[in-house]
């Protein structure tokens, strides 16, 4: 058993899962009502893995996030209403209403962007820690990235320069099972996901990406062996997406049963269960988070359309050369 | 400034430019396959690992979107590397990284994330080294918004564009025609100062007819000024020297002089940089123009091993001539 975190500390963990709950709760109301358009991931069912991740790191770590990056970003801090006024196309974006969902960036938290070519964000994480590791910066540089990355290329191109070069990067795989509608076992000849990262020379583990507690245990022990100066280190964070892959996703591709026996795995309502939180908390948790998102989404009703005359603008850069 | 002279080659060249570079600026790095113990596959990198050291200098894997992703993720911490790539069909394994995120990611965040960045490779033909190491795809890679795609055609520019290309803010992909590695010139011993990597170039002042041209095919469309100056044709010779973006003021400002344009370009016909010099031409200088606009392309084919098939493959000095020639039959 892992051992259990302090009283208001549970409380913020809860809190910053049923944010991203609620959040994607809003965003299914909002692209029916074709408020928002466009590829919508939800993130419903791995909410642990973000908090967990994101809670053990510092705000001087980077983190490189895929497609599926509202959990991502909300629990890096990145404001609801940046993240809402984005998914709106508003200038008041974290994005400037260019990114969409897929693309939440804030580099003001460090957090370098939802990349949506699958493996597509390792390369630029190896990068960011070779620039730590070559500025004698420390800190650890965080990847997210799906199961399905790794019969990508760049994965192994990654892992192997990582190791290689001996970078401070925790590389974050979400092993929800299925790579859009492709299962693991339909994909991979060797399934075991830590075998291929170990097979790196790589300090890798399983963990149970349904635990909050869990995950953040795991991602302290990885990021303090990073910073002593161990290496990069892989985690597979197992875990399960409720909703479908995207807005336009029939879900063939698995049972039912399959999808309510992982949701009797709820990370929120395990949560809540297992450190016995009163009723109470969670109606005053729910109020809290219901005004923040009513906020947020006043905030991007009431955002400003960039002007079609900038359309161009930040295909290069403003600034003079540096 | 000292008067003095020094011969040196484009490789040469190169090599001095990344040396001051490395020298002036700490974030500076260069990284690629076989830049430092073996000197570099063309051995621009030469030496430079002693001056340097394995950090500065560093050898990747053979993993280029990898170690390209690096570049672009290094360049957004804060140093600025040179990415080496060895020549522009394994650019290929990049692509990803190169179009997906470094020409990318500034607008997709909205200006956040600027990457700068400069990526080298080898473009062109001409060695024998058959239809996976010859082709000529900056056209491709200037189709890009979000990049800006250099084409040093002389030992000067191979010696002074890197440092202006490194200040830019935003990627930079410099391509080296092979050819051009074992030319060589006199150039001013201390290097005159950066030049404009916005503009193009007249290389050879004419009124009859204007050769536009860039990289390896310069020294082709110089020979070719010649013959036609022989012949009584003056030829206005235009290095690009930026394909993207083109320097449309420069371009149009000849072929209003001349009236008459040939392009000269070793990549391929269709949907090329040629086809879209040839349009801009077209679009901003149409009733100045007294004959058609004329293209000497390379030959639509995966480059061929044999030397005469490869020969008959690239444009030579005759296809300039007979093209201009043709553009000077309309009156």
């Amino acid at each position: 058993m892992n051992p259990l975190p302090e009283p208001e500390d549970v409380l913020e963990l809860l809190r910053q899962m049923m944010r991203i709950r609620r959040f994607e709760d809003r965003c299914v109301e909002l692209y029916s009502a074709a408020r928002i358009r466009g590829f919508v991931h939800l993130y419903i069912g791995e909410e642990a893995v973000a908090v967990g991740v994101l809670d053990a790191l510092t705000a001087d770590d980077d983190i490189v996030a895929t497609y599926r990056d509202h959990g991502h970003a909300l629990a890096r801090g990145v404001p609801a209403t940046a993240i809402m006024a984005e998914m709106y196309g508003m200038q008041e974006g974290c994005s400037r209403g260019r990114g969409g969902s897929m693309h939440l960036f804030d580099v003001s938290r460090r957090f370098y962007g939802g990349n949506a070519i699958v493996a597509g964000g390792l390369p630029v994480a190896i990068g960011l820690a070779l620039a730590r590791k070559m500025q004698a910066r420390g800190g650890v540089v965080t990847c997210f990235f799906g199961e399905g990355a790794i019969a990508e290329g760049e994965f192994h191109e990654c892992m192997n320069l990582a190791a290689l070069w001996d970078l401070p990067v925790l590389f974050c795989c979400e092993n929800n099972l299925y790579a859009m509608g492709t299962a693991l076992r339909r994909s991979e000849s060797e399934t075991d996901l830590v075998l291929k990262a170990a097979s790196y020379e790589m300090a890798a583990w399983p963990v149970d990406g349904m635990d909050v507690v869990a995950v953040r245990d795991a991602t302290r022990r990885g990021v303090d062996a990073i910073r002593a100066g161990s290496g990069p280190h892989f985690l597979e964070l197992r875990t399960y997406r409720f909703r479908a892959h995207s807005m336009y996703d029939p879900e063939r591709y698995r049972d039912k049963a399959e999808v309510e026996q992982w949701k009797s795995r709820d990370p929120i309502a395990r949560f809540v269960e297992r450190y016995t939180i009163a009723p109470s908390d969670v109606d005053m948790l729910e109020r809290e988070i219901a005004d923040e998102l009513d906020a947020a989404v006043a905030f991007a009703e009431a955002g400003t359309p960039e002007p079609v005359e900038d359309l161009t603008r930040f295909v290069t850069s403003e600034v003079g050369r540096t | 400034m000292s008067d003095e002279t020094v011969e040196l080659t484009y490789r040469e060249a190169m090599r001095e430019a990344i040396r001051d570079a490395m020298r002036r600026d700490e974030r500076v790095f260069l990284m690629g396959e076989d830049v430092g113990l073996y000197g570099g596959c063309f051995a621009v990198s030469l030496g430079l690992l002693e001056e340097f050291g394995p950090e500065r200098i560093r050898d990747t894997p053979l993993s280029e979107s990898a170690f390209v992703g690096a570049g672009i993720g290094a360049a957004l911490a804060g140093m600025r590397p040179i990415v080496e790539i060895m020549t522009v069909n394994f650019s290929l394994l990049a692509l990803d990284q190169i179009m997906n995120n470094a020409a990318t990611l500034l607008h997709m965040s909205g200006g956040q994330c600027n990457v700068p960045l400069v990526i080298r490779m080898t473009t062109g033909a001409g060695r024998q080294v058959a239809a996976q190491h010859s082709h000529s795809l900056e056209g491709w890679y200037a189709h890009i918004p979000g990049l800006r795609i250099l084409v040093p055609a002389t030992v000067e520019d191979a010696r002074e564009m890197l440092w202006p290309a490194l200040q830019d803010p935003d990627p930079v992909l410099i391509f080296e025609h092979a050819g051009l590695y074992g030319t060589s010139a006199r150039v001013a011993a201390t290097s005159p100062g950066p030049i404009d990597i916005e503009r193009a170039v007249i290389r050879r002042p004419g009124t009859d007819v204007t050769l536009l041209t860039y990289g390896g095919t310069l020294p082709t469309t110089l020979a070719a000024a010649e013959q036609l100056s022989a012949a009584g044709t003056e030829a206005e010779v235009i290095d690009l020297r930026t394909l993207r973006p083109l320097d449309d003021e420069t371009i149009v400002g000849s072929v209003r002089r001349t009236h008459r344009a040939v392009i000269v370009d070793e990549g391929w016909r269709s949907g090329s940089i040629s086809a879209e010099i040839s349009a801009r031409i077209m679009e901003q200088a149409f009733y100045d123009l007294d004959a058609p606009v004329e293209r000497v392309c390379g030959a639509e084919v995966p480059m061929p091993y044999a030397k005469h098939l490869e020969d008959a493959a690239l444009p030579g000095a005759d296809a300039v001539v007979r093209a201009a020639m043709r553009t000077r039959s309309h009156v």
